[in-house]
């Protein structure tokens, strides 16, 4: 459908689409191959576990963006093993580096249920920075759960940036679900009650909200995000909501800051990492694992409609550290 | 933006300063508080560890040793590598060639290219009075080159149309040739975001770009990026001649490490930065304010040229004129300043450049801020005509159905009244020769505690 843009990649992947696990690892492996062999290459090394190979493997891991805090906590981890001689050669090691990071990233490896027992629709509220996804990541969602035999509405709340509108229109065509959606600088939150209405009257079983994109540090827009949050509440207070933030795997540190203010902002539920294909390794994720415990539903790794995975920890540390 | 580093290096520097005299141990223990700060602000690890080795040579060298104040000394050395590493000078668009001058964006998805192109458009087309012509090659991304149609249209420039089923190579050469014939001064193309390491794409925009042969190739790069930056950026730098960056995002509070590790792998200029979501919202960079910015020095110069700019003159020098002839200044004359203060971006944008402000938390700025504002302009806009220039005849029942009009307390207009009354005396001390030079030595004066003396450049 899309072949004007790299037409072997995708069909290699929809080929692929065999198993789930195996197809994550492909779709990971486009990138990991070249940049997550970094952890992988220095445990293959005949280095002598002293100091400067944790100095060493302390840097690759900041390069990751794990950030200082995670960084320090796998070091340490790995630097106890090896004074109470645990580790003797460097399977052992490669072995524990993996454990001690699987972990960590465990208890936030929670994949994303659609309740039976609420009323519908469940209503998925994608939020998050200006270019993070948001558009592209409602796309993908909608096919992934109409493959599991659901019925998707998309929502254009992001009723700011130019011909968003517009970009989620198309991706409702390629879905062939329908979109509701008003004119540029309309209220979003009158568009997703709307889109509730609707949704409801024809009994959807998913209504996917995008939403215009924001910094976390504009008061202003925090508000009209309460706002959304307040008007699906309204519409009925026993519907589940899933609110997601969107975030780019190549953000830094400030990833940080924008969890914690979304979250404050509505409660986030869940996290979707995006534009996981580049050399951006997403190490993020193990500093949020930390810091605020929210659950990693997806990753996407594209911009196809099935470049979407669903989280699993220990895929996610296996490619980390994958051999070249 | 740059909060957090400027937050730990002020921490930093004001123990170094402290310190009649400089060991090489407490240099060390400075070093690496500088290292983490400058890892946590996602500053590239081959950057940072430039960075200090730079500045720890100079620290224990002869120029510091010797100093009278070695701290002050090390503080310069910070903030002149910070400075270098930003690039000296500030560089613009290259307008000295055949018309038109055409300026190509490249940079991965969702940095902000789009929104880039329309925010420099309406830039060179208000600020350098160009004829500019914009164009979306971007044949990949659902509606974008629709966003760029509603970008071109709202700032007021000629949107080139492309179609989602061209090559965007076709595209280039007929918009190149339609520019020409129109006596276009600048052309300004998008293009798709692409990854790095997508081969095919980055051919693409290499043969894109050998078509338009623009004159400036600017990167755009989101200010929230963390360590990939480099990554990305000495990709598309060996892909391209690159001819400067544009560092977007940064109204938020990313503390911007991209921007240096950016500027280092490359070697190329920081031109542009975006600063909010309007199109308007967007400057020149200029790496010595930056700097003193990251050092917790404030950013005088910004503001008074953002004065200069957004104040409405004529109203300003109406209200001198008022004020010379001897007349008061009146609740009416209060609420104008209020409205161009806002103008300005509210006191958060005012307080984030000036001196000694950041130390303080992140939030603090913005409550006292706005809403502050809004609430007075409110209070104001519930008076009668007659109240606002004869703010005398207020007494307690009229207080009231101000209050309830404007949705506040009692409190809250007695408080509005006397701030009023205070201001009135400023503005008789004013109305003489050299008035505005006063109150800005008093806004200087907001700065005190923090704030190093003589670093005003009044």
């Amino acid at each position: 459908m899309f072949g004007f843009k790299k037409p072997e990649t995708s069909q290699q992947q929809t080929v692929d689409r065999i198993n789930i696990f195996s197809s994550l690892k492909t779709g990971l492996s486009k990138t990991q191959a070249k940049l997550f062999g970094g952890v992988g290459d220095l445990l293959l090394g005949k280095k002598k576990l002293d100091t400067t190979f944790l100095d060493d493997l302390e840097e690759r891991l900041l390069v990751a963006d794990l950030g200082i805090h995670a960084t320090t906590e796998i070091i340490d981890a790995l630097h106890s093993s090896i004074k109470r001689n645990e580790i003797s050669d460097h399977d052992l090691l490669r072995e524990t580096l993996n454990t001690v990071m699987t972990s960590i990233l465990d208890p936030v490896q929670q994949p994303l249920t659609v309740p039976a027992d609420k009323p519908g629709p469940f209503v998925i509220l994608l939020t998050g920075v200006n270019g993070a996804g948001k558009t592209t990541t409602a796309g993908k969602l909608a096919s992934h759960f109409i493959n599991q035999g659901y019925s998707v509405m998309l929502a254009a709340g992001d009723t700011f940036r130019a011909a968003a509108i517009e970009q989620l229109q198309i991706w409702g065509e390629r879905n062939n679900v329908p979109v509701v959606a008003q004119h540029m600088g309309a209220d979003a939150a009158a568009v997703i009650f709307d889109a509730l209405h609707s949704a409801r009257a024809n009994n959807i079983d998913i209504l996917i909200a995008d939403t215009a994109g924001r910094l976390h540090t504009q008061d202003n827009l925090m508000d009209e995000l309460k706002k959304i949050h307040r008007a699906i509440g309204k519409f009925d207070d026993a519907l589940a909501v899933e609110n997601i933030l969107v975030l780019d795997a190549a953000t830094g540190q400030n990833a940080l800051s924008q969890t914690k203010q979304f979250n404050d902002a509505i409660g986030i539920d869940g996290i979707v990492l995006t534009k996981l294909d580049g050399t951006a390794k997403g190490g993020i994720i193990f500093a949020l694992a930390l810091e605020t415990g929210i659950p990693v539903r997806f990753i996407g790794v594209g911009e196809q409609l099935d470049d979407l995975y669903i989280f699993n920890s220990t895929d996610f540390v296996d490619a980390l550290l994958e051999y070249q | 933006m740059f909060d957090t580093l400027s937050e730990r290096l002020s921490r930093t520097i004001k123990d170094l300063r402290g310190q009649g005299r400089l060991t090489e141990k407490n240099i060390e223990s400075a070093m690496r508080e500088v290292r983490m700060a400058l890892l946590e602000a996602d500053v590239a690890l081959p950057v940072v560890r430039d960075f200090i080795e730079h500045v720890r040579q100079r620290a224990i060298g002869e120029e510091v040793m010797t100093s009278l104040t070695p701290g002050q000394a090390v503080v310069k050395i910070v903030e002149e590598k910070l400075i270098s590493l930003m690039g000296e000078v500030n560089t613009s668009i290259n307008f000295n060639t055949q018309p038109p001058a055409v300026i190509m964006m490249a940079g991965l998805q969702g940095a902000g290219k789009t929104t880039t192109v329309g925010k420099l458009a309406r830039y060179l087309k208000e600020k350098e009075k160009k004829k500019i012509l914009v164009v979306s090659c971007d044949v990949y991304r659902p509606a974008a080159i629709e966003q760029l149609k509603v970008l071109a249209n709202e700032i007021d420039v000629e949107f080139y149309p492309s179609e989602k089923n061209q090559d965007p190579i076709n595209i280039a050469k007929q918009v190149l040739d339609y520019a020409r014939k129109q006596n276009f001064d600048g052309l300004l193309v998008d293009t798709a975001g692409r990854l790095h390491i997508d081969d095919e794409m980055m051919e693409e925009i290499k043969r894109l770009h050998d078509v338009l042969t623009p004159s400036d190739t600017l990167f755009v790069v989101d200010s929230m990026m963390g360590q990939d930056a480099v990554n990305a950026a000495r990709a598309f730098d060996e892909a391209l001649p690159l001819t400067g960056i544009v560092l977007t995002k940064t109204d938020g509070d990313a503390r911007g490490g991209a921007a240096l590790s950016v500027r280092h792998v490359t070697g190329k200029p920081i031109m542009f930065i975006g600063t909010g979501e309007k199109t308007s919202e967007f400057t020149a960079f200029h790496p010595e304010r930056m700097a003193s910015r990251i050092l917790g020095m404030g950013d005088v110069l910004s503001l008074i040229e953002e004065v200069q700019e957004k104040t409405d003159i004529k109203k300003a020098e109406k209200l001198a004129k008022k004020l010379k002839k001897g007349k008061r200044f009146s609740l009416e004359d209060f609420r104008d300043q209020l409205q161009q203060m806002r103008g300005m971006g509210g006191m958060s944008s005012i307080m984030d450049k000036l001196p000694g402000m950041g130390g303080l938390p992140a939030n603090v700025n913005t409550q006292v801020g706005d809403k502050q504002f809004i609430k007075l302009e409110s209070i104001i806009n519930s008076m009668t005509t007659h109240e606002r220039r004869m703010p005398a005849v207020i007494n307690g029942s009229r207080k009231r159905r101000i209050a309830a009009g404007s949705g506040t307390q009692i409190q809250d207009v007695n408080r509005l009244l006397k701030q009023f009354k205070q201001m009135q005396k400023m503005m008789k001390k004013l109305s003489g020769k050299g008035g505005m030079k006063k109150m800005m030595r008093g806004l200087g004066g907001m700065g005190d505690g923090g704030m190093p003396p003589g670093s005003m450049p009044f």
